[in-house]
């Protein structure tokens, strides 16, 4: 087939069982509006949007509530038409509780959108694209949320060769970008046009996990002739869409430690991502909505959602039938890097790819055996760590001889301590630790800082 | 719409491989049976008993010193006690007496085990240690090798088996000398397809090369077992004793009798390959491996001993954690040469 690469894939790693059968054909549904949704002002990495609608305001679904609150951070608009509610504290799916616009939905609205309009993308220059990006408020829908406008702005002195477009999805659970590839090729497709423009890319690569074969042949069959693209087929492997794996499976080259994708001249997107800045340019639309799956064995009725970014997790929920009674834990993305939620209030944000309820015999707590050193783990850290010996550091409290392990190059993906024999929470205790030297770090920081002023 | 129980918030990963210790140990055993029926098949009645009394003694040994709580929940329950009972017994002469191999199992497990704070804290592979415990006390008894033809029938206990602690022992059987011992002392070759398969004089797992490999080659292949640590001993013993031989192939055996004698298939297989007491890193097996290759290829023409396996891996055991801390692997984007992808 024209642009179809063979299938690569990167070193290390483990196969998780998929779990993907009882969404990957449900296709993408609108889910009604809710009464109310709830818009955090930090739905991203960064520094948090400012508020720029006032208690009792009426908005417009699509209309910008607040603005970018630095560089790395995005405006934020109303998913819904109605009526500012109020602007207070609210469980914030991190745990924390955040500053978050409440707006109280018109459901009498025809809801449509602010301001619609095509955006004339060809005649505009590459820093105009990037306001316009910014404008939109786009983040990675991956899950890491980072504001796409920074990512997209070229360092002095570098340059991109190659757009990567990530369509691994290699969570466990997790079906949504499947469904984005094959019902949005062609919003997947303009997004990676707008994309060469601004970063003047010679070459775009799509890399798709071989358990989704529908949609590397879809997305083959409709690949533009304007720009030069690859479909490369990548073997089903965990963590196969990290942005360094992927990197390294497609390009053979390995990204510096400590440095950006830029570094080896690549720059790597979501398939998500790419086609809501596909739909930013056809219509003006805003990140108001995104792709959700709802899936695991303790919901009553998986699908693909099309949500509203600020829908309470209770909404969502009920839409699918509510929760079985043996569902225990709720996780925010899949179950190997997901968050577990403890409320149920929390809303759907602008980086929540997926929803999935475990149920009791999936918690089964195991029993914690000593480590035999039968290095499972080293044959499975994608960036080649020492698991085992930083395991046993972080378990004696050396977090500072584990900075010479390269601790802070753990990626948290969790392979080691899903191969661990001896049931060692070996991820847990490393981000415990990175947390500690994270910390540490910034105290040094902060008295080397006061010493200087004084 | 809420739960019957409250949510639980737990840390991620959710999705784990079906696989812990107590079943790597059981696949361990599952290697070793038919090696443990071919020496109860060749040597009878005191071999099984041989074999029962490790185990059960280095199984009760670790319960009774790790808390005497319920079986479930204690460290024995793990099965690593069986496993290191029964590569004990495994490295023992046929005719032991049955006190002598509880006397070694019993220094396996708290000198070579407890005392280091238990499973994966060891320096020295256990049974190793209860092996040469044995072997600096009782010399004679743990070399007295008898050939499987000089005993009638199955429940034939062998005279000495059921000797009475501290008493001499009767070493009634005719005594035969091991390959290594004829060739060391004699300057006799055995016949390599006799020792392939199993028709010599040794101790109860060493007989048999074709058994042990089968049950090594099952377990790496089921990645149990480190391949690297066998095959590179393999290669070290066969290119050292290679070399020798071309220097006076009067005075040294060829590389094959090597491999095929005394104590190296099991020792290789199954002693060296201790994941707690060999290095963790892939470049550190290789020369951990080429460490001990070398090492018993010394022993056994240098040394005053036939035999050398053992002491090779107690010294390699010794040397890990160093070889550890200096084979730290390249990690990933620290510009090391990298090997293309591996499905």
């Amino acid at each position: 087939m024209k642009g179809l690469s063979p299938i690569r894939s990167f070193r290390h790693g483990i196969h998780p069982a998929e779990h993907k059968e009882t969404t990957r054909e449900r296709p993408i549904q609108r889910i009604p509006f809710p009464d109310e949704v709830v818009l955090p002002l930090s739905q991203h990495t960064g520094a948090p949007s400012r508020a720029v609608v006032a208690r009792g305001e009426r908005v417009q679904r699509g209309q910008r509530i607040a603005e970018a609150g630095g560089y790395v951070s995005v405006p934020l608009h109303a998913s819904a038409t109605g009526r500012v509610k109020e602007i207070a504290r609210h469980h914030h799916p991190t745990g924390r509780l955040d500053d978050a616009i409440v707006i109280e939905v018109d459901h009498a609205s025809a809801q449509t959108l602010y301001d619609e309009h095509p955006i004339d993308w060809q005649s505009r220059s590459p820093a105009q694209l990037l306001e316009v990006i910014r404008d939109g408020g786009f983040v990675g829908l991956g899950g890491a949320a980072f504001p796409t406008h920074v990512k997209l702005a070229l360092p002095e002195g570098k340059r991109a060769r190659w757009l990567m477009v990530n369509g691994c999805e290699c969570e466990p659970y997790l079906t949504s970008d499947h469904r984005i590839m094959l019902e949005w090729a062609e919003w997947i497709f303009l997004g990676a046009r707008v994309l060469t423009r601004i970063l003047g890319t010679e070459k775009t690569y799509i890399g798709v996990e071989t358990n989704k074969w529908d949609a590397i042949k879809h997305l083959a069959e409709h690949l533009p002739d304007d720009i030069d693209c690859e479909l490369v087929p990548l073997q089903t492997h965990y963590p196969q869409g990290a942005e360094k794996m992927l990197i390294s499976a497609v390009l053979e080259r390995e990204v510096p430690s400590g440095r950006l994708p830029i570094d080896v001249h690549a720059v790597v997107q979501n398939v998500g991502t790419l086609a809501g800045i596909g739909e930013l340019v056809a219509y003006g639309q805003p990140l108001i909505e995104r792709v959700v799956t709802v899936t695991g064995p303790g919901v009553r009725a998986p699908a693909t959602l099309l949500v509203p970014v600020g829908t309470r997790l209770s909404d969502v929920l009920a839409h699918c039938g509510g929760l079985t009674d043996d569902a225990r834990e709720i996780l925010y993305g899949g179950p190997m890097m997901g968050t577990p939620q403890q409320f149920l209030d929390v809303p759907i944000l602008k980086g929540t790819s997926g929803i999935v309820c475990l149920t009791e015999g999936q918690l089964r707590a195991r029993r914690e055996y000593p480590c035999i050193r039968c290095g499972a783990c080293l044959d499975a850290c994608p960036v080649f760590l020492n698991p085992s010996t930083l395991g046993a550091l972080a378990r004696a409290g050396h977090y500072e001889q584990m900075m010479d392990y390269h601790v802070m190059d753990c990626m948290e993906c969790g392979s080691c301590t899903y191969v661990c024999p001896s049931n060692i929470p070996l991820v847990q205790r490393f981000r415990v630790a990175k947390g500690l030297l994270r910390e540490a770090q910034a105290r040094e920081r902060e008295l080397r800082d006061k010493e200087a002023a004084a | 719409m809420s739960t019957g129980a409250p949510l639980i918030v737990s840390a991620t990963p959710f999705e784990k491989r079906p696989l812990d210790t107590p079943r790597i140990m059981r696949h361990v055993c599952y290697a070793l049976a038919p090696v443990i029926f071919a020496s109860v098949y060749r040597f009878g009645a005191s071999a099984l008993l041989i074999i029962l009394t490790c185990v059960v003694t280095c199984a009760l040994s670790e319960w009774l010193l790790s808390g005497r709580g319920p079986w479930r929940d204690s460290p024995a329950a793990d099965g690593s006690a069986v496993v290191t009972g029964i590569l004990l017994a495994l490295t023992l002469p046929p005719g032991l007496p049955l006190w002598m191999a509880a006397l070694g199992a019993v220094v396996a497990m708290v000198f070579g085990k407890l005392l280091f704070g238990g499973l994966g804290q060891n320096v020295f592979n256990p049974s190793l240690v209860g092996r040469a415990f044995l072997q600096a006390c009782f010399p004679v008894a743990l070399t007295t090798w008898s050939g499987h033809s000089d005993w009638g029938g199955f429940w034939d206990l062998r005279g000495d088996t059921l000797a009475w602690p501290l008493l001499s022992p009767v070493f009634d059987g005719v005594s035969s000398a091991t390959p290594l011992a004829q060739m060391k002392f004699e300057g006799v070759a055995t016949d390599l397809g006799a020792m392939f398969y199993g028709a010599i004089p040794g101790s109860l797992g060493e007989t048999s090369a074709l058994l042990l490999l089968i049950g090594g080659g099952y377990l790496a292949a089921r990645r149990f077992l480190n391949w690297r640590i066998p095959v590179g001993i393999f290669l070290s013993v066969y290119l050292c004793a290679t070399a020798l031989n071309l220097i006076d192939p009067q005075r040294f055996p060829d590389g094959a009798h090597h491999l095929l004698a005394g104590g190296l298939m099991l020792g290789a297989i199954y002693m060296a390959t201790d994941p707690v007491t060999s290095p963790v890193t892939p470049l550190g097996a290789w020369i951990f491996a080429a460490g001990i290759g070398a090492l018993v290829v010394a022993i056994r023409e240098f040394g005053g001993l036939p035999e050398g396996v053992m002491y090779a891996i107690l010294l390699m055991n010794g040397a890990t954690p160093l070889i550890d801390r200096f084979t730290q692997p390249a990690i990933y984007g620290s510009g090391a040469p990298r090997r293309g992808a591996e499905p």
